[in-house]
């Protein structure tokens, strides 16, 4: 029934944003650790050259904003599929002006943009999880049931179900899509547990693989880009 | 069809003495109400008719002429006209004799056309007039008034075909038979013990609402089978892979059903107004896939319907897309130089909430498709249409266990829950076990999980216990049609059953697929009346030719939901708001499973494979005889090769009951194998048994061999009756040894045998597992 979406996997346009010097201090984060400012902007120069050359996408750069300790996460900040964004509504407080720079950037862009302007709904991208086919929603300490109903609405060709995040901070933190039909999900228990409840609304496979590492801020590689198809849009 | 002849003998009979007694008949008639099948029904009538022509001069005389209607309007007598069943007086006896040789004779004409039709089950009324003798003059009159007015009726049929001509014989018989005699041929047709006077054939009106909006108006007889209708509505729209499509009526509590074609549409709807709507009632997963055009163009049809009425959401880009093949298709390439009025496509819906922005989209996206012809701009509407996520899903409103309201879906691939637009549950079809429904609860038993060792069950609370009973329906047949290859043969009549029989009656999407396969016909040339409906409101615009046909708003009124309902009700069922269990037995889903079905039906598969081999071949086959023959047989004589499941080898077991004469017999298949097999079965008679010391009296042992081309499997079966103080035990024990090359995988040749052994004899529970790697058997320790 659901078809895989023309052209899922491929990209055209990254967009991400700069580090800002509060990170280090004043990011989010649930393990007390210390981050090196230095190394995380060497890394994340690195991974922008991987999108940029590497993988030949055009990479679009917002400046950081040092109000915005956690703006480099940008992937909270919106959800794109096709031809339309949703603008979200991030469950951290702190983190709810990220919107204004990526919403000018996705409108430069063409992109149709939904807000999210219901103020009982919060939804962090980095909770939504995309097959290709249908939407999974992580409910989670950022995401809520109503910022699911509201993503629903705004893709709705796609089937979008919900699915318990129990422990860690978003769906994306231990899995992610492989491939096509490919769900790529950790090894821990908060992992083990939210897959039993994939297995019982999944499409398809789904191949548990350990996890080697934990990232210190909580965050894994796609939370670091938004990732756009141009040439999908009609 | 010799049970026609039959009857006319019975007729002959009967007209002398009385009608059978009022009992028969109503079995007779809930016996055909029951079966599900087409040629079961056909069957049951022979039965039926047998039983009355066994009757002797009974008791019906005295009873009243209400019960000896029913009994005669069972028959399915051809020749209407003839009141065989009615009593006749003694006096009318001799008179009889003469014109029945004509009816006898018309009657067989009459048979060879029935013959000649395939699918289609006649309830032809043998529903005679009854007339008190008294009124021999007027009843004539009458009659002769009838058949002049179903003969003006008849030519106003226009794709009758096979049947008008029929009819319209018939009449002329009727009239021939009418005209010779006089008076005393008119009592014939009368019974002076009746008093109320009654019609040879009642046609009823039925008007039925096509997908591009206009009605299709016809007539059936009163007591005709929803199949009736349909195929007389499929026959107008020359559309032969039927199996998509259904008719569908508002019952009573304003709730869409559909007709249930082998129930009289009578039984079903309950007004006068007998209002159909023609509409798709399983939404095929891949639309290309079907193998006529004028398919996709009805699917397309209700496609559009569902996108503009909000049944089917869709995002506002999909929409738009939609539209514009719907554009495409309906007017070809755009053209910029013709007048763009916007009003014409202001009249078209494409969505629920249709904007100017919307419209302007559509336009820029029909340009695109320029050169695209109907058939295509169709498909591509299918291929978008196909992948949305609420595509073919059949919603019923719920509540879950904890009284949360819900929806549930029903659809190709299993039971979806949602909850405010989001899916919170899914139940793929390979993993419900069982679906069943309880006063207004609707529960379905769940496979366990890998970690789980237990199955459970998920209750729902319905409305009411209708929505309940219609939601089970709808799984039922979504289920049937789109997983089985064959129907669930129908369950044998039994007394006094509490719950519904209810079984899907028609084809499986496998068996549709395989008929339209066979589909020969050049594509049939169809008009596309929608456009019509725009051209005419253009003015002076020179489009496609405009011929007047009455034809509904645009718009449809209908409410969403294309539900299931019925409310017949045996006159065994318990009223009110009783307990109705039914389970339907839900196959554990794989296609390796369906082969082990067949395996099971290897007596009757084996024997109709034979005698169809030897059999003539049918000079050009047509789809007809093929159809014929799938809805005939209760287990699929064919494998059929679907192009997405790898070719299956047909297999054959032989008993052999003399030890040492064991032959050999090889199964040469036609498709190309996966693996070749040989499969023996030796069964020895216990008293010829030597070895194993197994001496008891009542052991009898199987031994089975599997070769294939690196596993050998030899089961050898021990079964052991014992008596144990006037209780009959019985010992079955496997022993399963699989040898092969060094390279078997154990485990999984263990797991296969294991589960095997589990399918035959699910209480099996594995006493001893012996793996060795080397080349001789096991030796297996006690």
């Amino acid at each position: 029934m659901a078809g895989l979406m023309a052209g899922f996997g491929h990209y055209t346009h990254a967009v991400v944003r700069g580090i800002p010097a509060s990170l280090a201090k004043e990011a989010l984060r649930s393990s007390q650790a210390e981050v090196n400012l230095a190394k995380a902007r060497g890394e994340h120069e690195a991974y922008v050259e991987v999108l940029r050359t590497r993988l030949g996408l055009e990479v679009v750069e917002l400046p950081a904003d040092e109000s915005l300790p956690d703006c480099v996460f940008v992937e909270d900040a919106a959800v794109v599929c096709g031809d339309t964004a949703l603008i979200t509504r991030p469950g951290a407080e702190s983190r709810r002006r990220e919107k204004e720079a990526m919403e000018a950037a996705l409108k430069d862009l063409n992109l149709n943009l939904v807000e999210m302007t219901d103020e009982t709904a919060t939804l962090d991208g980095g909770d939504v999880l995309f097959t290709g086919r249908e939407f999974f929603v992580g409910l989670s300490k950022r995401t809520n049931q109503r910022g699911a109903e509201i993503l629903a609405d705004a893709f709705k060709d796609y089937a979008v179900s919900t699915v318990p995040v129990l422990e860690g901070l978003h769906l994306k933190s231990f899995c992610s899509m492989g491939g096509p039909g490919l769900i790529v999900i950790g090894s821990s228990e908060p992992a083990q547990k939210t897959l039993k409840v994939f297995e019982k609304l999944k499409d398809h496979m789904l191949i548990p693989v350990s996890n080697l590492e934990k990232v210190k801020l909580d965050g894994a590689l796609t939370c670091c880009s938004v990732l756009i198809n141009k040439k999908a849009n009609i | 069809m010799t049970t026609e002849a039959g009857s006319e003998t019975e007729v002959k009979e009967k007209a002398e003495e009385s009608a059978a007694p009022p009992d028969q008949s109503e079995k007779a008639t809930e016996d055909s109400q029951e079966v599900a099948n087409a040629e079961g029904e056909e069957k049951e009538k022979e039965k039926v008719k047998e039983k009355e022509g066994k009757e002797g001069k009974g008791i019906s005389r005295y009873l009243p002429t209400w019960l000896k209607k029913q009994k005669s309007q069972s028959q399915t007598s051809p020749t209407k006209e003839v009141p065989p069943t009615e009593e006749a007086v003694s006096k009318v006896t001799q008179e009889e004799e003469e014109p029945v040789p004509e009816v006898n004779g018309h009657a067989d004409e009459v048979e060879e056309k029935e013959e000649v039709k395939s699918d289609q089950v006649k309830e032809k009324e043998a529903e005679s007039h009854s007339n008190a003798s008294a009124d021999t003059e007027p009843a004539k009159e009458e009659k002769l008034e009838e058949s002049a007015e179903k003969t003006s009726e008849d030519t106003k049929k226009t794709t009758e075909g096979e049947r008008a001509e029929e009819e319209k014989k018939e009449q002329e018989g009727e009239a021939e038979a009418e005209g010779e005699g006089g008076e005393g041929q008119t009592s014939i047709f009368q019974s002076p013990l009746r008093l109320v006077r009654k019609n040879k054939m009642k046609l009823v009106v039925c008007h039925v609402t096509l997908m591009d909006g206009t009605d299709f108006t016809c007539e059936v007889e009163k007591r005709a089978k929803g199949q009736y209708l349909f195929f007389k509505v499929c026959d107008h729209l020359n559309l032969m892979e039927k199996d998509y499509f259904g008719l569908t009526y508002t019952d009573s509590h304003e709730q869409k059903c559909w007709l249930d074609p082998t129930k009289e549409i009578k039984r079903q709807i309950r007004s006068n107004n007998w209002q159909f709507a023609f509409n798709v009632k399983f939404y095929p997963p891949d639309p290309s896939l079907l193998t006529e055009d004028i398919t996709r163009y009805l699917l397309c049809l209700q496609l559009r319907e569902d996108v503009a009425s909000g049944r089917l959401p869709c995002s506002f880009v999909t929409h738009a897309l939609l539209g514009s093949y719907t554009l495409q298709a309906e007017f070809g390439d755009f053209e910029p130089d013709q007048p763009r009025p916007l009003d014409y496509i202001g009249q078209l819906t494409f969505a629920p909430n249709q904007n100017k922005e919307m419209e302007e989209k559509i336009f820029e996206l029909h340009k695109s498709h320029r050169g695209m012809t109907p058939a295509q701009a169709d498909a591509q509407f299918l291929e978008n249409a196909k992948k949305l996520s609420m595509y073919g899903v059949d919603l019923h409103h719920a509540k879950d266990s904890e009284g949360v309201d819900i929806m549930l879906g029903v659809c190709a691939n299993g039971l979806l829950v949602y909850k405010d637009r989001l899916r919170i549950n899914r139940f793929a079809w390979p993993k419900i076990l069982k679906i069943s429904y309880k006063r207004n609860n609707f529960y379905i038993k769940i496979r366990p999980g890998e970690t789980e060792q237990f199955e459970s069950t998920v209750g729902f609370k319905l409305q009411n216990h209708r929505s309940a009973k219609r939601l089970w329906k709808v799984c039922v047949e979504n289920h049937s049609f789109f997983r089985l290859n064959a129907p669930e043969p129908p369950a044998k009549a039994r007394f006094l059953t509490l719950g519904s029989k209810f079984r899907y009656s028609g084809r499986t999407q496998a068996q549709s697929r395989m008929a339209s396969s066979l589909i020969d016909r050049p594509a049939p040339n169809f008009e596309r009346t929608s456009s019509k409906r725009i051209s005419r409101s253009l003015d002076g615009a020179p489009m496609i030719s405009i011929t007047e046909a009455g034809r509904d708003t645009a718009e449809n009124g209908r409410e969403p939901h294309l539900e299931l309902h019925s409310d017949s009700k045996s006159p065994m069922r318990v009223h009110g708001d009783n307990i109705y269990v039914r389970h339907s037995n839900l196959m554990l889903e794989d296609h390796d499973k369906t082969q082990d079905d067949v395996l099971k039906h290897q007596a009757s598969i084996s024997q109709l494979k034979r005698s169809f081999m030897e059999a003539p071949p049918p000079s050009p086959p047509q789809p007809n005889q093929w159809e014929k023959r799938l809805t005939s047989s209760p287990a699929p004589t064919i494998r059929f090769q679907q192009q997405q499941v790898p070719p299956v080898v047909k297999t054959e077991m032989v008993t052999i009951s003399d030890t040492f004469a064991a032959q050999k017999t090889e199964i040469a298949t036609k498709e190309v194998p996966i693996v070749h097999t040989e499969t023996k079965t030796i069964t020895y008679e216990a008293a010829q048994l030597d070895g194993n010391g197994d001496g008891e009296p009542g052991v009898l042992m199987t031994a089975q061999t599997i070769t294939s081309e690196s596993l050998c499997t030899t089961t050898t079966t021990h079964i052991t009756k014992t008596l144990k103080g006037g209780l009959s035990e019985t010992r079955i024990e496997k022993r399963i040894v699989i040898t092969g090359d060094c390279d078997i995988d154990h485990d999984q040749a263990l797991a296969q045998a294991i589960k095997e052994a589990k399918e035959q004899h699910p209480d099996m529970s594995v006493t001893r597992v012996v793996v060795h790697k080397e080349t001789e058997l096991a030796e297996e320790e006690d």
